[in-house]
């Protein structure tokens, strides 16, 4: 299965995760609480969003937090940029055909 | 030479959707011409490293169209659809199938809008609706890997330059 940012983001509940630790770590059961389904279901999102490189667990005695790592979601905006680029790529070409269309057409 | 016009894109994370809009400095029945003209299309469409080849091209309510792309070494990517709506100069509706994905039925559905702007120019607008999120975010990959081929195409053509 993929396991990049694109599917830590794919799904809506692993969103809500994010946003939920984006500046405040929780553990496990504090982040299931704001969910209505199953903790094992929870479990399964923060164990994709932990393979994805969007979360990472730290130890504070028998706890276990889990902490937003959000450099990565940067990679997204990396591949709308360069799809951007391929667009762009092509207006610029159109431009000079557009240019020639101008003059070869009498208004 | 003025400056070139900016393409702009939005895709939202978790989205279905991608935008991207343009200006040009060509009244609107000259590019919708360009994108509705097989000869024309063909000049512009292709990412510059592969050539464009049109198999079928009907741009008129319940028409088809397919291209291929082809790279230096003879591959082909081909691309079909079918052509929903057609009004000139304002707006083409039609879905996007890219063949080279492991299954068939991933498909978009793709508007194109030609606005009017003052001065002759026109603002285009187009937007892809996917079938899901996952989808959307294959195609924005797809293109990364070849903005990646095409920049090193770039390199290659520079270190070439400098050989000469």
């Amino acid at each position: 299965m993929r396991r990049d940012v694109f599917q830590a983001i794919a799904d809506p509940t692993r969103r809500e995760i994010i946003n939920l630790i984006a500046f405040n770590p929780l553990n496990l059961n504090a982040i299931a609480d704001n969910f209505e389904v199953s903790r094992p279901a929870i479990s399964q999102h923060i164990k994709i969003l932990m393979e994805c490189g969007l979360i990472n667990i730290k130890k504070q005695g028998r706890e276990r937090y889990c902490e937003a790592s959000l450099q990565q979601l940067n990679e997204v905006s990396t591949w709308i940029e360069k799809y951007r680029l391929l667009w762009a790529e092509k207006f610029d070409r159109l431009d000079g055909l557009l240019n020639k269309m101008k003059n070869d057409t009498p208004l | 030479m003025e400056t070139k016009n900016e393409t702009s894109i939005k895709a939202e994370p978790g989205k279905q959707e991608i935008f991207i809009t343009r200006e040009f400095e060509a009244s609107r029945e000259i590019v919708f011409k360009a994108f509705t003209t097989p000869e024309l299309i063909v000049q512009w469409l292709g990412p510059r490293e592969l050539k464009m080849r049109l198999d079928k091209f009907e741009p008129k309510a319940g028409g088809s169209y397919r291209y291929v792309h082809i790279d230096p070494a003879g591959n082909e990517y081909g691309f079909h659809g079918v052509v929903h709506e057609v009004l000139a100069p304002e707006r083409v509706i039609q879905t996007f199938e890219f063949e080279g994905l492991p299954e068939t039925g991933h498909v978009v559905l793709e508007t194109a809008r030609f606005e009017a702007l003052p001065g002759n120019r026109t603002r285009l607008s187009m937007q892809s609706v996917f079938q899901s999120v996952t989808d959307r975010d294959g195609m924005l990959q797809a293109g990364m890997e070849r903005g990646v081929n095409d920049s090193h195409s770039r390199l290659d053509e520079l270190f070439a330059k400098e050989l000469v």
